[in-house]
């Protein structure tokens, strides 16, 4: 395990990497589900203070 | 297909439907890319244990440049036809391909220390066409937020991305071309990959998980742009 997370003396360099890039990932997940589902809330709000059902419409 | 999804309705529609099996796919697969390359690949034998970062820059360089031409098609489409959702997918690739550009630049740049022995280097044709992408990249998306009218912005973007599409060519042959710090291709060039199957097979895997991720993340954002486009009419409706 110790030999694993030393990776050969490169541990400073490959896991800062492999960090970032899980984080980037993750990021761009969670800011693509909420940006989505703040739009689809104001959709809503809108279509029901005008009184439509939102059925027929894009 | 196209002419069948041109309609936002059914768009959303279609897009529900599959986004999940997508999403799926894309944690399946970058689940087993993470484990072949962390836990089974062998140390290089000039470069050791640091071409584990292979893995996740290649598949971040590959995308930042796919999702550019994806982008570029996409606008190019808007501009001539007029597709309703052109201007839609386009706008909502942007951000996605700058996140992987960032980290293509990032990554690569953890690689370089040790192997080139600097982070960056002014002088290398690959590094500075890489960067030039993601202001490319940054340029496009300020763009869009700084026209409020939806059509014109499209436009002004469109033509931001086909005159930006000239970099990537530059950034592909750039380590032909000027032959500095970054090596030559070794997975698409003529010939076939030279690098060795051990490497070959988890690196595919996690270009396939990056991309199935993307495509999972550019509907969602697809979906968002629809429900803000609808909700700016509503709003304007609203008000008239």
């Amino acid at each position: 395990m110790a030999a694993f997370l030393a990776m050969g003396g490169y541990a400073v360099f490959v896991w800062p990497a492999y960090i970032i890039s899980v984080l980037v990932l993750l990021a761009a997940i969670v800011v693509s589900l909420q940006g989505r589902a703040r739009a689809r809330r104001s959709v809503r709000r809108l279509e029901e203070d005008s009184g439509e059902t939102g059925e027929n419409q894009t | 297909m196209i002419t069948f999804l041109a309609n936002p309705k059914r768009f959303l529609d279609f897009s529900s439907a599959v986004a999940p099996w997508i999403c799926g796919l894309a944690f399946l697969l970058l689940a087993a890319g993470f484990y072949w390359a962390l836990f089974d690949t062998p140390p290089d034998y000039q470069q050791g244990e640091s071409v584990k970062i292979m893995f996740v820059h290649v598949p971040a360089a590959y995308m930042g440049i796919m999702i550019y031409g994806l982008m570029a098609g996409a606008s190019l489409v808007g501009l001539v036809f007029r597709h309703p959702l052109a201007d839609v997918a386009a706008k909502s690739a942007a951000p996605l391909g700058a996140a992987f550009t960032a980290l293509a630049l990032l990554t690569g740049s953890l690689w370089g220390r040790p192997m080139w022995g600097t982070y960056w280097q002014w002088g290398d044709a690959r590094l500075v066409s890489e960067l030039i992408l993601l202001f490319i990249y940054l340029g496009y998306i300020a763009l869009w937020n700084a026209i409020d009218d939806p059509v014109r912005a499209a436009k002004a973007a469109a033509i931001l991305s086909l005159v930006g599409a000239a970099d990537v060519p530059v950034i592909h042959f750039s380590v032909d071309w000027w032959n500095t710090l970054h090596q030559p291709a070794s997975i698409i060039r003529p010939g076939g990959p030279t690098i060795d199957k051990s490497f070959l097979w988890p690196l595919f895997t996690m270009m396939l998980g990056y991309t199935v991720l993307f495509v999972w993340l550019w509907l969602v954002r697809m979906q968002t742009e629809i429900f803000e486009r609808r909700a700016r009419s509503l709003m304007m409706a609203r008000g008239a």
